[in-house]
């Protein structure tokens, strides 16, 4: 076992998986010499080559294009995104492209890749670097949307997407790459795709969240403890496919919902989830189903992000609410 | 300071409208390969005329015809090696038929099977874009791809006039030419984007000089002469295979028809544009000319493939309608390599309402 930070985690299921499988190549903007913005893929091109990590022009819309033409022709392209801000640029290839192929193609035509991006808020970037726009792929068909939040679930949910034959998109919460260091093993493990993490277990109430909150849920959900609240929190770690049973079973025990995301409330993947366990777990409910999340405005200047963002008191607000049904 | 006035527009023509020959240049192809690009020609003119009828009479769904252009689509597909690879657009269908794709799945797809978009397992060929220009980015990553892998094989993305004012266009041409990507960029300009004159489409004085910004080869070819066409293309295929980089071939023709079915051109086409192309500039009839002044064909010939290629044309319809529909759960069974949960559960939904339908009387 080796201690190491989300990025080192990151690299290192890139690299293993490229010494395995020399289908596996990398390309983006600044990912060569530089290492990508924030290092993830630091060295790798000295150790594959220009041929297998490739700097790219500076043009989103072709990355993604050309990884889809690679995937075609026998490849597995990892591409990078520098910023989830710019998936825009993205978005037909992303959406009507890679993730309808195989549909389209009646299965004859498939893209293996996988579309790394840093997001998430709290950190004071510049606009459109922080956004959290996940929901914008859970409502397209053919994708998978993994966001891990810790170390070693980004290692192994990284090589299962790797290895995934679908397109995933791979989120990396920008606060956490160096947040913290944790134990992962040095050999390559997966991590499934579609399987949430009760990270805590709890009584009272549930709570679903993904990213970067998950660590200050659990934060919240220690304080409860001491209230006599008993929180059990979930780490979705999977936004398409969604894992309904977690939650549902999560849902029937304490009869209690919060859903906490980073992206703005409406059209987000909280609504999704309320509405899902209203389908399926109505009659276990005590209280309404709340969100916590993002306001409905574009993520915000440096000044006012910490109380845009979801934080703990507007969860033990969310908490305190639900328990006086 | 660049000044358009001061590029070369060379426009390759090796006939002249009248079936003439203008240009040493000719390639020395067999009076058999000359007869079969013809041939190509007829059926795929019939082919048009039946799909066009087929959709009036309902029996497939909205059409792009390409009735006009078959010497800039075949003329260019023919000069292709089976291994190679097409990404068309939606009016590429012929193109794709002379690179193998089966007559029968094309109807399918005119009339919406999913099956029609299956590419048989030995054919490099993409399901038809309907996104304008989102393919020439594929196209772009495949030819990488078989750089990468020390392969031969060249990549063809065919589209439209239109399509080379997308974002997507030039950062194909940009990022294939900065690989030296053996990709041949197609374009076959039929002058309108639906109801979008060229001029409006483009203030450059031709397509072919927009892959000059790229540092790579652009070539204007008369798209109607099949001869010149094949000539450029084959030219390009070996620039390819040598390692040279892509090339942006612009083809200059013209879409005698409407944009689709659905679409009614005498709104916004002025009729003497049309029956001079139509009239004076016809593909088909230019090398049929040329093939009779060599004495290689006659009318009585001329009938003679007619009818059996209507025939043949009749026979993959037959063999499309006799395909079974599209069932409603088969869509959930390409959308992921193996359906998760929820995606399931609405599979086995649509097919427990499918089966109370049936079973109510009203299937
Ligand atoms: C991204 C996108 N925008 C608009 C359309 C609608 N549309 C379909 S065909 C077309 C014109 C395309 O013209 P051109 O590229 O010249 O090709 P042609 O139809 O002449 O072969 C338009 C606007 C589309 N399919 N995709």
């Amino acid at each position: 076992m080796a201690n190491l930070t989300m990025i080192e985690a990151i690299r290192e299921a890139m690299e293993q998986e490229m010494e395995k499988d020399d289908r596996i190549i990398i390309l983006g903007e600044d990912v060569g010499k530089n290492g990508g913005v924030f290092r993830a893929t630091e060295g790798l091109q000295a150790k594959f080559g220009e041929d297998r990590v490739m700097d790219t022009p500076l043009a989103e819309s072709a990355i993604i294009g050309t990884s889809i033409g690679l995937s075609i022709n026998g490849f597995r392209p990892v591409a990078e995104i520098q910023f989830l801000g710019f998936i825009y640029e993205t978005m037909d290839q992303i959406a009507a492209q890679a993730a309808r192929i195989r549909f389209r193609s009646a299965g004859r035509f498939t893209v293996p890749m996988v579309i790394r991006s840093p997001y998430g808020g709290g950190i004071r970037t510049p606009e459109l670097h922080s956004d959290s726009l996940e929901a914008l792929f859970l409502h397209s068909p053919g994708l998978k949307v993994v966001i891990p939040s810790n170390p070693y679930d980004a290692k192994g949910l990284l090589i299962s997407a790797m290895r995934d034959d679908n397109p995933v998109l791979f989120l990396e919460p920008m606060p956490l790459y160096r947040a913290f260091r944790m134990e992962v093993p040095e050999e390559p493990y997966e991590v499934p795709i579609g399987k949430a993490n009760v990270v805590r277990e709890g009584d009272d109430v549930t709570i679903v969240t993904w990213g970067a909150p998950v660590k200050l849920v659990q934060k919240v959900a220690e304080e409860s403890a001491k209230k006599g609240i008993s929180v059990e929190v979930i780490d979705l770690r999977t936004i398409q496919p969604i894992d309904l049973e977690t939650i549902v079973q999560s849902v029937e025990k304490t009869s209690r919902l919060i859903i906490v995301h980073e992206a703005v409330k409406s059209g987000g993947v909280g609504g999704e989830i309320a509405a899902l366990v209203s389908e399926y777990a109505l009659f276990s409910l005590a209280s309404p189903i709340l969100r916590v999340t993002g306001y409905d405005t574009p993520y915000p200047v440096p000044p006012i992000e910490d109380d845009w963002l979801p934080n703990a008191p507007r969860i033990e607000k969310a908490i305190n609410k639900v328990m006086s049904y | 300071m660049f000044d358009e006035n001061d590029l070369k527009h060379e426009f390759v023509q090796l006939l002249s409208e009248d079936g003439i020959v203008k240009n040493e240049g000719i390639p020395q192809l067999s009076n058999e390969t000359l007869i079969e690009l013809y041939e190509w020609m007829v059926k795929m003119r019939l082919f048009d005329e039946k799909m066009l009828r087929l959709q009036r009479q309902g029996r497939i769904g909205t059409y792009a015809p390409f009735s006009g252009q078959e010497a800039a689509q075949i003329g260019s597909a023919f000069a292709l090696e089976k291994d190679d690879w097409i990404f068309p657009s939606y009016r590429e269908l012929a193109a794709m038929m002379v690179h193998g794709y089966p007559m029968k799945q094309i109807i399918l797809y005119t009339m919406g099977n999913l099956k029609g978009s299956q590419t048989p397992k030995d054919l490099n060929v993409f399901p038809v874009q309907i996104i304008i220009a989102a393919q020439t980015l594929h196209a772009a990553g495949c030819a990488i791809a078989s750089k990468l892998k020390g392969e031969k094989h060249v990549t063809v993305s065919y589209f439209g006039d239109g399509a080379t004012s997308q974002g997507d266009f030039h950062e194909a041409l940009n990022i294939a030419s900065v690989n030296k990507a053996p990709a041949i960029f197609f374009c076959s300009n039929n002058h309108w984007a639906i109801s979008v004159p060229l001029q409006k489409q483009t203030a450059s004085k031709t397509i072919a000089q927009k892959a000059v910004a790229y540092g790579m080869k652009g070539i204007q070819v008369d798209g109607n002469d099949i001869l010149a066409v094949y000539q450029v293309m084959k030219d390009a295929v070996e620039q390819c295979r040598n390692g040279e980089g892509p090339i942006l071939i612009e083809a200059v023709t013209y879409r005698q028809g409407p944009h689709t079915t659905a679409d009614d051109p005498t709104r916004y086409r002025n009729d003497d544009e049309v029956k001079d192309w139509i009239e004076r500039r016809d593909p088909l009839k230019r090398f049929y000319t040329f093939l009779q002044k060599k004495g290689l064909i006659d009318e009585g010939y001329e009938s003679e493939i007619k009818k059996k290629f209507t025939e043949d044309i009749d026979r993959a319809v037959a063999e499309a309608e006799a395909v079974a529909q599209p069932t409603t759960d088969e869509a959930f069974d390409y959308v992921y390599d193996k359906p998760h949960k929820l995606l399931a559960e609405q599979k086995r939904e649509v097919q427990r309402f499918l089966a109370a339908k049936e079973g109510n009387g009203h299937g």
